[in-house]
């Protein structure tokens, strides 16, 4: 019988290789936003997880609030890229150090 | 097995491999497409879970919007991603290094860990009996929730404020037409009316 650990566990898979493509995808932006998806998302199945063995809808409206956070943060990094290829035409991330902030 | 678990192996195991290759492929827009492969798989997940609502969502806002917005911003700028991808295997040590501790982590956590009765015993908005899982969210959500849902709105509202003006920018030089300036004038300002004496020319 599926319990909650296994989904504990293919989440915890899941945030990991969001996790490493964030270090090993250093310089491609657009793998970056895509493995934060990857970590939202995990997220979104440890709360839902919780939420259906526990009987607590609490987990996933809280999921439905990440959910929207993790659409507006994409459009958002998605409309900062954008502009930023138009002014520097590329994307690589490792000369963002203009503001020498 | 039964079929939920030969179900739940069977999407779980597709929503990791894909994860793996959103990470891995050389291309980004194979990236895209296995992560919206990847986001399927996730609601399918949701599904055998009971959350049926979450699962549309999940279908509708990232496969449909999201993903897509993802796939026409790497199609759309004309980047060279072999140069982008240098330094992978450079980085892949470090990666791995890292993502097995974060892993080997959670798994402890995960392993050596059980609900407390008085985590049980004091749920804070229980399932109600006999609702559709959309009907019980909704009733939670426009009830006890409905400040952080109007937050939530309102989040949205910034983020498309936020992506119009940091896109939208206005070209130098372009004759647009401008109806307030078109019905300002007159037949006094429009013509000019010249003596012209034979010939001699304007």
């Amino acid at each position: 019988m599926i319990g909650l650990g296994h989904y504990l566990v293919v989440a915890a898979i899941l945030f990991t290789l969001g996790v490493a493509g964030i270090i090993v995808n250093r310089k491609n932006i657009i793998i970056i936003l895509m493995s934060v998806e990857l970590i939202l998302l995990s997220v979104n199945i440890n709360l839902v997880a919780f939420s259906a063995f526990l009987h607590d809808l609490t987990g996933q409206v809280f999921a439905l609030f990440i959910l929207t956070v993790a659409a507006a943060e994409a459009a958002i990094g998605l409309a900062i890229l954008v502009t930023y290829f138009r002014n520097r035409g590329t994307i690589a991330v490792e000369d963002v150090n203009l503001m020498k902030g | 097995m039964t079929a939920a678990a030969f179900f739940f192996y069977l999407f779980s195991a597709m929503l990791i491999a894909s994860a793996f290759l959103v990470v891995t492929a050389r291309n980004p827009v194979h990236s895209v497409l296995f992560l919206i492969l990847s986001f399927v798989n996730a609601a399918a997940l949701f599904i055998l879970l009971g959350a049926e609502f979450l699962a549309m969502i999940l279908i509708v806002v990232y496969v449909g919007a999201v993903a897509v917005l993802f796939l026409f911003v790497v199609m759309m700028l004309d980047v060279d991603f072999a140069e982008l991808k240098q330094g992978f295997l450079r980085y892949l040590p470090i990666g791995a290094l890292v993502g097995g501790i974060v892993l080997l982590e959670l798994v402890f956590v995960v392993g050596s860990w059980s609900f407390g009765s008085v985590a049980v015993a004091q749920i804070p908005t229980p399932t109600p009996q006999g609702l559709s899982n959309t009907a019980a969210l909704g009733s939670v959500l426009y009830t006890q929730y409905v400040y952080l849902f109007e937050a939530a709105g309102f989040v949205l509202l910034t983020a498309m404020i936020g992506a119009i003006v940091l896109t939208l920018h206005h070209k130098e030089g372009v004759k647009r037409q401008s109806v307030a300036a078109q019905n300002e004038r007159t037949a006094k300002t429009a013509v000019e009316l010249k003596k012209v004496p034979s010939r001699a020319g304007v």
